[in-house]
């Protein structure tokens, strides 16, 4: 079966395309949810060494893996526009952006909250933790720099610019980190020594990671939708849809 | 035309003697207030000094960004330089290379001096030297390509910190890390090649990135 | 030659015209016409490469310019209606700087035989801060003598000039226009000039 892909390529299409998949992942999001927090607080053992405090990893590890991914995906989405001027494309990166921020602040929140009863503090300058930070601190940068161009091509071409400046970076701060953190040994407390994981937490942890994804892509698909209606709101086909839904 | 844009740029810095004061100025003032904040204890003194003089560098120099493009765009040279059968990374590449010679080098000049307020020893004041050296150009780099995506925005300034200052996190982990390191008696070899690298680096790909959003930013 | 075909501008939600079309070959003047708000700045903007048309596109010489590029840059003149003067610079610091931005570097009796031919005999040295508005204008127009390219892309370019100044310049078009120059303009301000070809591009 031959599927015209540029079909979906235009923003008319695709707004009707995602209206028909989003009830899909909506629900695969919530019965995923459903499936791994019983697994995570119920079926999961006890941990011998961190007790009950540990199963916030179940959403801790999920929004950490999200919070990356997302961003390089947010990055691609946006060369793919910046290179064959592709609309849809920014308007994803765009649409991606705050269920980034909101995925790696979850990470930081959580990690906090797990770090306090671990090792007594809320917060330790720990690599993995301080890149998070860092990583929320672009996606600001990414969010903030659209926000403050009224012009929407401007606002997207410039945007994958930086989203772009941000991915090749992100090695390069994440070692840099991570250095920094090893010569500073002493101070801190490493997140690396992971307990040994049962596979029911692997099981649990794995569609969590399944449940968040299709969320994210859920609210990506709504926040598209949402920002392809203000840009083509002067178009024949929008106006014919308001005409059919008062 | 390489050669041009650094003469006129720096022909406009002697002009304008004052904006350039200003930036050195703030860097002073910056590292002299931390003891004032934190005590005079010397001992805390001389573990902060590599950390405090490199942050206030990296805010002294994200502060004169704003200078880089904003009054070419606004009395139309920038037009011209979109517009000039010469290349545009290497104009951009100029323009970053004179902002670096008004406000990088008199930070590194002025850095020895701010090193012994904090009691540091004179081989750390070396490597701090060196560091900034090798460091600063990296930060009037990197500094261009978010001049020239904020260019002519409403609170471009502040913005502008918010896109820079992420990304200027590694030239500051491994300029303050070189200090330390030598310190500590490991040698500051490593920090030095790394920051070497960071300014190769800067040097072959920000030009071009800023060309790219300069003309973004004029369309 | 110089060919755009159904351009397309818009701005944020309003398009500001459709279907431009025209064709300018050597010697030939094109004065682009309309009230403020229908795009003639954009247009210009279009035609030396700043800006990329909606839809559309514009050739030289059968090529699209942005692919052309440098090559383009090197054949082309513009001068927007900000002048690219600057303030802290003398008047023939300005000239030399910007003509070789434009790829032309010219010596300073060359700068000083320009500016005194465009009436500023005399300021060469006085920073751009003291000029007056018509006589950085000049400064700016001063460039046309020493560009030695093709095709001029001019916005509004006698704004704040005196009726002295409007005949030199007029002089000066017209002797582009003699030697197979090509003009694109916009003017608010009735002028003569004589040439092969003018046509007139009416903006709604």
């Amino acid at each position: 079966m031959a599927i015209n892909w540029f079909k979906y390529s235009s923003p008319a299409s695709f707004y009707f395309l995602a209206g028909k998949m989003i009830p899909l992942f909506s629900i695969a999001a919530i019965v995923l949810c459903a499936v791994g927090l019983y697994i995570g607080f119920f079926v999961a053992p006890t941990d011998f060494q961190q007790g009950e405090a540990y199963r916030i990893i179940f959403i801790h590890v999920p929004a950490a893996w999200m919070s990356m991914f997302l961003y390089v995906v947010m990055a691609m989405w946006s060369g793919i526009g910046l290179a064959f001027n592709t609309r849809l494309s920014s308007m994803i990166a765009t649409a991606i952006a705050p269920t980034g921020a909101m995925f790696t602040f979850l990470a930081l929140w959580t990690g906090a909250l797990w770090g306090k009863p671990m090792w007594g503090t809320w917060w330790v300058w720990d690599a993995r933790l301080t890149s998070e930070l860092i990583l929320l601190f672009l996606y600001i940068g990414f969010m903030s720099l659209q926000a403050a161009i009224d012009d929407p091509r401007r606002a997207d071409k410039a945007g994958a610019m930086i989203a772009l400046v941000g991915v090749v970076n992100i090695p390069i701060i994440y070692f840099s980190v991570k250095w920094w953190n090893t010569l500073h040994q002493g101070a801190s407390v490493s997140l690396t020594q992971s307990p040994k994981m049962a596979t029911t937490m692997l099981t649990g942890m794995l569609i969590m990671s399944l449940a968040c994804w299709m969320y994210a892509i859920a609210v990506v698909l709504i926040r598209t939708r949402a920002i392809i209606l203000e840009r083509e709101r002067h178009t024949a086909w929008v106006g014919e849809l308001q005409g059919a839904t008062p | 035309m390489f050669f041009w844009i650094i003469r006129r740029d720096l022909l406009l810095a002697m002009r304008r003697r004052a904006d350039v004061l200003t930036t050195l100025f703030f860097f002073i003032i910056v590292v002299s207030l931390f003891p004032l904040g934190v005590g005079p204890e010397m001992n805390m003194l001389r573990t902060m000094a590599p950390g405090v003089v490199w942050v206030a560098a990296l805010l002294a120099a994200m502060l004169s960004l704003g200078r880089m493009f904003a009054s070419d765009h606004l009395d139309g040279t920038l037009e011209q330089m979109l517009l000039s059968p010469q290349s545009l990374p290497l104009l951009v590449l100029g323009k970053a290379l004179a902002h670096w010679l008004v406000t990088g080098v008199p930070l590194v000049l002025m850095a020895p001096v701010l090193g012994i307020q904090y009691d540091l020893p004179v081989d750390a004041l070396l490597v701090l030297t060196i560091s900034l050296l090798l460091g600063t150009p990296v930060l009037s780099l990197i500094g261009a390509i978010g001049a020239a995506l904020t260019l002519g925005l409403r609170g471009g300034g502040v913005l502008v910190s918010l896109l820079v200052l992420p990304l200027y996190i590694p030239v500051l982990i491994f300029g303050a890390g070189a200090v330390e390191a030598s310190a500590a008696g490991l040698g500051a070899g490593a920090h030095m090649s790394l920051l070497g690298a960071f300014l190769l680096a800067s040097l072959v790909l920000a030009p071009w990135t800023t060309a790219i959003s300069l003309r973004i930013s004029m369309e | 030659m110089l060919q755009g075909c159904n351009l397309e501008c818009v701005r944020g939600d309003r398009r500001l015209f459709r279907d431009v079309n025209f064709s300018l070959e050597a010697g030939g003047l094109m004065q682009v016409q309309g009230p403020n708000g229908s795009g003639k700045t954009s247009l210009l903007r279009m035609l030396c490469g700043l800006a990329a048309p909606a839809h559309g596109e514009i050739l030289w010489n059968g090529a699209e310019i942005r692919s052309l590029g440098g090559d383009y840059y090197a054949v082309m003149t513009y001068l927007g209606h900000l002048g690219g003067v600057k303030d802290d610079l003398t008047a023939i610091e300005n000239l030399r700087i910007s003509s070789a931005l434009g790829g032309i570097e010219i010596d300073e009796n060359k700068a000083h035989e320009a500016l005194q031919h465009m009436g500023l005999g005399g300021r060469e040295l006085l920073p751009a801060k003291v000029l007056s508005q018509g006589q950085r204008r000049r400064v700016t127009l001063a460039r046309l003598l020493v560009c030695g390219t093709v095709l001029w892309i001019l916005d509004e370019p006698l704004t704040a000039l005196d009726t002295a100044a409007v005949k030199l310049v007029q002089g000066l078009m017209e002797r582009h226009l003699e030697h197979g120059g090509m003009i694109v303009m916009t003017t608010h301000q009735e002028i003569e000039i004589t040439a092969i070809a003018t046509q007139r591009l009416q903006l709604a």
